[in-house]
C-alpha cells in the first residue's frame, strides 16, 4: 500500500514536470524566435543601431539603414522563420500520418513536384513570378498524382502512399537532372540555388507567415487525435477517431504547407525531418505541445540559418539548404547520443 | 431469466461476415448480458480477428446486425461508443517513445473534450488501471524499453482506463506468464460479475473452459457452434474444429482437453 501511495505521488508529479518542462520550452522558443529576428535585422554589412531596429520595426521615418531593414531584412527574415516553421509542422504531421519517423514534408513527392515546375520556369526563362507559380503548380500536381494513385481503389496503407510518393519523387529527381544537364550555361546557377533552398528572392513572405498562423490554428484541434492515430488505426478508431476525415485533413494541410514553403524558399531540406525529432527529445511526443514548439524551432532555426548563410562568408551569399544541414545533423546527432531510448 | 430494463450490452442479429471471399460467420445469432463472457475459439486464420472488429464496429455490418446497448453503431453519437465498448487489439509496433502513464491516459479520450487536457481525475484512473497490471512502479518509463508482456499488461491497463460496458478482447493473454494469464482473466471475471459484458479470443481451450460463459467456436469454413460453455466444448466438436484430435480428461469437477 505505502509502495503504491509512494508510485502514484512521483508519477502524479511527472506528468506536471513534463507539462512545466514543456512550458519552459515553448518560453525558450518564443525568446530564440525574437533573438533570431533581432540577429536577423541588425546582422550583415552595414551595421545598423538598435534605434534604427525600433524605428525601422514602429513603422517611423529614417535613413538608409531603417530602408534596409525594412525593405530587405524584415522580409526574408519573415519568409525564412515562416518557411522554416511550416516545414518542421508539416514534417511532424506527415510522420504521424505515415506513422514513420524518416518522414519528411518531401517524402510524397511535393518538393519533386515543385521543383520540376520552378526548374521548368526557369529554364523556359521566366520572371521569378513565374517560378514561384510553376513551383506552387509542380507541388500541388504531385500530391495530387501520389493522391491519385494511392487511393486508386479507395483503400488507404502508409506503405502504399509512402512508395507511391517515393517513386513520383524520383521521377521528379530524374526530370530535374535532365533540366539541369540541358540548361543553359547561364541558368544553372540559379537551378541549384532553387534546389538547395535559398531566401534572397523571397520579397513577398506575408501569405507564407499567414498560412504559418492558419495551419497551427488548424492543426492544433486534432492535436490528440493525432496523438492516437500515431499508436496505430485500429486503436485510434476504437477509441472514436475518425482516422478517414482525419487522415484527409493532415494530407492535405500538410501538403499545402509544404507547397508553400517550397514556393517561397525553395526546397530547403532537413528542417522537416530533423526539428520534429529534436523537439521530440525535448519534450516528447504529445502533439499538443509539439506542434506548436517544432513550429517555433522550424523557424528559428531557418531564420538563424538565413542569416549565417548571407554574413558567414560575406560577400558570397550561401544556398540556406546547406546550412540548415550543417546546424541540424550534429545538433540531432548529439541530442540522440544524450538521450539513448 | 431475470428481466432487466436495460438493453443486453451486446446483441448479433444474423450476422454474416467475410473476408475476402472466405466467410467467416453465416447467420450468426446471439446476446452478451451483463455477466457474461463469451469466448471465440477457432483455428488461425477462422476470422476471429475480423468477427472482433465486426463486433467493435470498426467494420461495415454487410448482412444482419449488430447493436451495442440496444442500438446500431451508426446510431450511437459520434465518439460516444468508445464510451460504451472497448477493444484490446493484437499488439502492434511502437514508432514512437511515449511513457507507460501517457500511454494509459490514451483511455480517456473518449471522454475528454476537444480541448480537455487529462486532469488528476484521469491521472487517478490510469494509476488505477497501472496497479491493477502490476505495473503501477513503471509509470514513469519508456514503453520501448518493457518488455512484451509488460506491453501487453499496459495495453489492457489502457483498455481498462475506458471504462467500457462492454470488453472485446483480442488473445488477450499474448506474451503473458502463467501468472499474468490467471491474474488478467480473473480481473475481467470480476468486471463481468459487476456488470459488464465480456468478448474474448483466446486459444488455450482450458483456460476458457474455465473462464467462459459462453462459447463460440468458428471452423473456419463459416460454419459455427455457439452456446453456454459445458454444452459446445467437447473433444468431438474441438477436434474437428481445429484439425487435431483432442482427449477429453476428468479430473474431479473439471474436465481438460489434451491434444493426442
Amino acid at each position: 500500500m505505502a509502495h503504491g501511495h509512494v508510485a502514484k505521488l512521483g508519477a502524479t508529479s511527472s506528468i506536471r514536470l513534463v507539462r512545466r518542462r514543456a512550458g519552459l520550452v515553448l518560453a525558450g522558443l518564443v525568446l530564440a524566435t525574437l533573438a533570431a529576428f533581432a540577429w536577423s535585422l541588425s546582422a550583415g554589412s552595414l551595421p545598423v543601431s538598435f534605434d534604427d531596429l525600433i524605428t525601422a520595426l514602429s513603422g517611423g521615418e529614417g535613413g538608409m539603414e531603417v530602408d534596409i531593414i525594412r525593405g530587405l531584412r524584415l522580409p526574408r527574415a519573415v519568409a525564412a522563420f515562416a518557411c522554416g516553421g511550416l516545414l518542421a509542422l508539416a514534417g511532424a504531421l506527415m510522420q504521424v500520418l505515415l506513422r514513420n519517423p524518416l518522414a519528411d514534408p518531401y517524402v510524397l513527392g511535393i518538393s519533386g513536384g515543385a521543383a520540376v515546375g520552378a526548374l521548368g520556369a526557369i529554364l523556359a526563362g521566366a520572371a521569378s513570378g513565374w517560378i514561384d507559380a510553376g513551383a506552387f503548380i509542380g507541388a500541388l500536381g504531385a500530391t495530387l498524382l501520389v493522391f491519385g494513385l494511392a487511393h486508386g481503389d479507395g483503400s488507404w496503407t502508409q506503405t502504399r502512399l509512402l512508395l507511391t510518393g517515393v517513386i513520383v519523387a524520383a521521377g521528379c529527381g530524374a526530370a530535374v537532372a535532365l533540366m539541369l544537364s540541358l540548361a543553359p550555361e547561364g541558368r544553372v546557377k540559379g537551378m541549384l540555388f532553387w534546389l538547395m533552398g535559398d531566401a534572397s528572392g523571397a520579397t513577398r513572405p506575408w501569405p507564407a507567415l499567414a498560412l504559418l498562423v492558419v495551419g497551427l490554428l488548424l492543426a492544433m484541434p486534432f492535436a490528440r487525435e493525432l496523438n492516437l492515430l500515431a499508436r496505430g488505426e485500429v486503436t485510434a478508431r476504437s477509441l472514436g477517431v475518425r482516422v478517414g476525415r482525419l487522415r484527409g485533413l493532415v494530407y492535405g494541410l500538410g501538403s499545402l504547407l509544404t507547397a508553400i514553403a517550397v514556393t517561397t524558399v525553395g526546397s530547403v531540406g532537413f528542417v522537416g525531418l530533423i526539428v520534429p525529432h529534436l523537439v521530440r527529445l525535448l519534450i516528447g511526443n504529445d502533439q499538443r505541445l509539439l506542434l506548436p514548439a517544432a513550429t517555433l524551432a522550424g523557424g528559428v532555426l531557418l531564420c538563424a540559418a538565413d542569416t549565417a548563410a548571407r554574413t558567414v562568408v560575406a560577400p558570397i551569399q550561401l544556398p540556406v539548404g546547406v546550412l540548415t544541414a550543417l546546424i541540424g545533423v550534429p545538433v540531432f546527432l548529439f541530442l540522440l547520443a544524450r538521450h539513448p531510448r | 431469466m431475470k428481466m432487466d430494463a436495460r438493453p443486453p450490452v451486446l446483441a448479433v442479429d444474423r450476422l454474416s461476415v467475410e473476408v475476402g471471399r472466405r466467410d467467416v460467420c453465416r447467420a450468426l445469432d446471439f446476446t452478451v448480458q451483463p455477466g457474461d463472457t463469451l469466448v471465440i475459439l477457432g483455428r488461425n486464420g477462422a476470422g476471429k480477428t475480423t468477427l472482433l472488429h465486426t463486433l467493435a464496429g470498426l467494420r461495415d455490418v454487410l448482412r444482419g446486425a449488430v447493436l451495442l446497448s440496444g442500438q446500431p453503431y451508426a446510431a450511437w453519437p459520434r465518439g460516444h461508443e468508445a464510451c460504451l465498448r472497448g477493444l484490446l487489439a493484437q499488439s502492434q509496433p511502437d514508432f514512437f517513445s511515449a511513457t507507460v502513464l501517457e500511454t494509459a491516459l490514451v483511455g480517456r479520450h473518449p471522454y475528454l473534450g476537444r480541448w480537455d487536457w487529462e486532469g488528476p481525475e484521469d491521472e487517478a484512473i490510469a494509476l488505477a488501471a497501472l496497479a491493477t497490471m502490476g505495473l503501477e512502479s513503471f509509470a514513469e518509463r519508456q514503453v520501448p524499453t518493457l518488455s512484451g508482456g509488460e506491453r501487453q499488461r499496459l495495453a489492457i491497463a489502457a483498455l481498462l482506463v475506458q471504462q467500457p460496458r462492454l470488453y472485446l478482447l483480442d488473445e488477450p493473454l499474448a506474451h503473458l506468464d502463467l501468472h499474468h494469464e490467471i491474474t488478467v482473466l480473473d480481473h475481467f471475471r470480476d468486471l463481468a460479475a459487476r456488470g459488464a459484458g465480456v468478448v474474448m479470443v483466446l486459444h488455450d481451450i482450458n483456460l476458457a473452459a474455465r473462464y467462459a460463459s459462453h462459447v463460440l467456436l468458428l471452423d473456419g469454413e463459416g460454419g459455427h457452434v455457439i452456446g453456454p460453455a459445458a454444452e459446445v466444448l467437447t473433444a468431438e466438436r474441438l477436434s474437428a474444429a481445429f484439425g487435431h484430435p483432442l482427449r477429453a480428461v476428468v479430473d474431479g469437477n473439471s474436465t481438460l482437453f489434451v491434444p493426442v
